[in-house]
């Protein structure tokens, strides 16, 4: 058996679906060829341009885009649609978005959006009180029990994207798919967040998948980093490795990019 | 407005003194932003209380107090305030129990089409792919139609009564409610937290009913009354023009069709149900648009 998560030779393709008055076009591949383990408890960031097909890998993780070819298998099981995977594998996957505001329904209180992952899951839902359990779950993520009463439009981004993660944390996964999941916040606040991951990592023994476009970002949290461009997997080597040692002109780019920003900056 | 009212205004006016002439335009135009709406409740209230107000049968007829002018007194003593019709019946008594069967069939029939259209609205913009196609080619093929046209042929199918007619309007109103409904589900479903529904794997029924519908419901109220309206004018139309309703029933439609042979010796017969007609549909338009302003053009 194979633990954590197993992709191989994904192939995603948009488009190229002709009607029958529209002559078909030929697809295009978003993401062509990419295999990639993330093991328990481990770290592995997807970095690369806008683009690169990076986000796709990580809806298809989550069954949100259906793959043209290849297979995602976790714990040996092969995921489909999120709405045909067992409910175990459907909790051990979860994802945190980009936007950290509209990822939350604006009409619903955070309290009532993480009611709602234990009612679609009552097995790992809280055996008595909910109230307690949904206090507990925001003081996990550093927010205040009175969030709970309060939509997102009363809410700052970074604590949107707390509640987020706590709805992600109330079906107890095991490996967080976090797609840009920063880079929306301002940047003591996306410090702060990625702290939080960290910490969670640790207490829950999570695995992540952390999509960014920003090194800088991945530097603090990934223990693997996989580069992409066009749909493939151009390099993929340990942090460590890859800052020092990158081994593919493209990498070295984004390298110098990174870099020669970072000098600006100071 | 009542004088408490306009002496607050008044005093609102004293003491904002670098706008005065706009703060009174405001409460103006704000006291006749409600008028529709109490127009509207003053038609709801009579075609509630109808048979408690007036005594009205449409077969006991009068010959002797045929086609008098508003105002007259009739054989029996009584006055007809509204004048009467060709065969002597009470042209209030029609307005008043029309206004009943004018909002009654409204209601039941923007009713039916709502449900419908929400329905299949939701079902084609949330699932897109094969329903989608099929919702969508129904509607172009029912838009083809004139909706009167198709109103007017099966209301003639069926034995005339409310049923008939709310099936005959129906047929063409919830296509304006599934455009939009389709057209509002199409652009939530790629929202991220439908997205982060999907991931959690929340049923579908549940994120229709939680993540989708919340945001349909502006709309499709601002709809309904726009639909309202038209539904008012189109049962007023196949009465008039004799189908639909049974004659033995109160219509506005069937007393002015009563009285168009005599526009010019006896106006009152149809002129005042076509006023009474008039009066809903303006003030349901009214607010229909006020509606509209608030909801239509925002999707969120």
């Amino acid at each position: 058996m194979t633990a954590g998560l197993v992709i191989s030779d994904l192939r995603v393709t948009f488009g190229g679906r002709g009607g029958l008055l529209r002559r078909s076009e030929p697809p295009v591949a978003a993401v062509d060829g990419v295999s990639l383990r993330v093991g328990p408890r481990e770290t592995v960031a997807v970095v690369g341009e806008s683009g690169s097909g990076k986000t796709t890998v990580a809806r298809s993780i989550v069954g949100l885009v259906t793959p043209e070819a290849g297979t995602i298998t976790y714990d040996d099981t092969v995921l489909g649609p999120m709405r045909t995977r067992p409910p175990h594998v459907q909790r051990a996957i979860q994802m945190v978005f980009q936007d950290p505001r509209s990822s939350l329904n604006p009409r619903m209180t955070a309290g009532a959006i993480l009611r709602e992952a234990w009612h679609t899951h009552p097995a790992v839902a809280p055996k008595g009180d909910w109230k307690q359990a949904t206090r507990e779950l925001l003081a996990e993520v550093g927010l205040d029990p009175t969030v709970a009463g309060r939509r997102p439009s009363a809410l700052s981004g970074g604590q949107c994207q707390r509640v987020s993660i706590a709805r992600a944390l109330a079906v107890r996964p095991r490996l967080l798919v976090c797609d840009e999941a920063v880079s929306a916040l301002d940047v003591s606040v996306q410090a702060q967040i990625l702290r939080l991951l960290v910490d969670l990592k640790s207490e829950r023994d999570l695995a992540i998948v952390f999509i960014s476009h920003d090194l800088g970002v991945v530097r603090q949290i990934a223990d693997r980093i996989a580069v992409m461009r066009s749909g493939e997997l151009v390099e993929e080597a340990t942090a460590e490795d890859l800052f020092t040692n990158p081994r593919h002109p493209y990498t070295q780019m984004l390298l110098d990019a990174a870099l020669d920003l970072e000098g600006v900056e100071s | 407005m009542s004088e408490i009212a306009v002496a607050e205004s008044l005093a609102e006016t004293q003491y904002q003194e670098p706008q005065p002439r706009r703060s009174r335009r405001r409460h103006l135009s704000g006291a006749l932003r409600l008028l529709p709406y109490v127009v509207i409740a003053v038609y709801v209230l009579i075609a509630l209380t109808g048979p408690l107000l007036v005594d009205y049968d449409p077969l006991s007829t009068s010959v002797t107090d045929r086609l008098l002018s508003p105002g007259s007194v009739k054989g029996d003593g009584s006055t007809a305030w509204l004048g009467t019709d060709s065969v002597g019946r009470d042209v209030l008594a029609q307005v008043v129990l029309g206004a009943r069967t004018s909002v009654i069939i409204a209601v039941l029939t923007v009713l039916v089409s709502c449900v419908l259209g929400l329905g299949l609205g939701l079902l084609a913009g949330y699932l897109g792919g094969w329903p989608d196609t099929a919702v969508a080619r129904s509607i172009d093929i029912l838009v083809a139609f004139p909706g009167i046209l198709l109103a007017i042929v099966i209301a003639g199918l069926f034995r005339p009564g409310y049923l008939t007619v709310i099936v005959a309007l129906a047929v063409g109103g919830w296509i304006g409610f599934a455009r939009v409904v389709r057209g509002v589900a199409m652009s939530l479903r790629e929202r991220d937290w439908v997205d982060a529904a999907r991931v959690m794997a929340v049923a579908r029924i549940r994120i229709v009913t939680r993540h989708v519908l919340p945001f349909v419901v502006g709309p499709v109220v601002a709809m309904a009354t726009l639909e309202f309206a038209l539904i008012v004018l189109a049962e007023a139309g196949l009465s008039f023009l004799g189908i639909g309703l049974p004659p033995t029933a109160v219509s506005w439609g069937q007393t002015v069709a009563g009285g168009k042979e005599y526009l010019e010796t006896a106006w009152w017969i149809s002129a005042f149900p076509g006023l009474a007609l008039a009066g809903l549909v303006i003030s349901v338009g009214l607010v229909g648009d006020q509606l509209t302003a608030r909801y239509g053009g925002r999707r969120r």
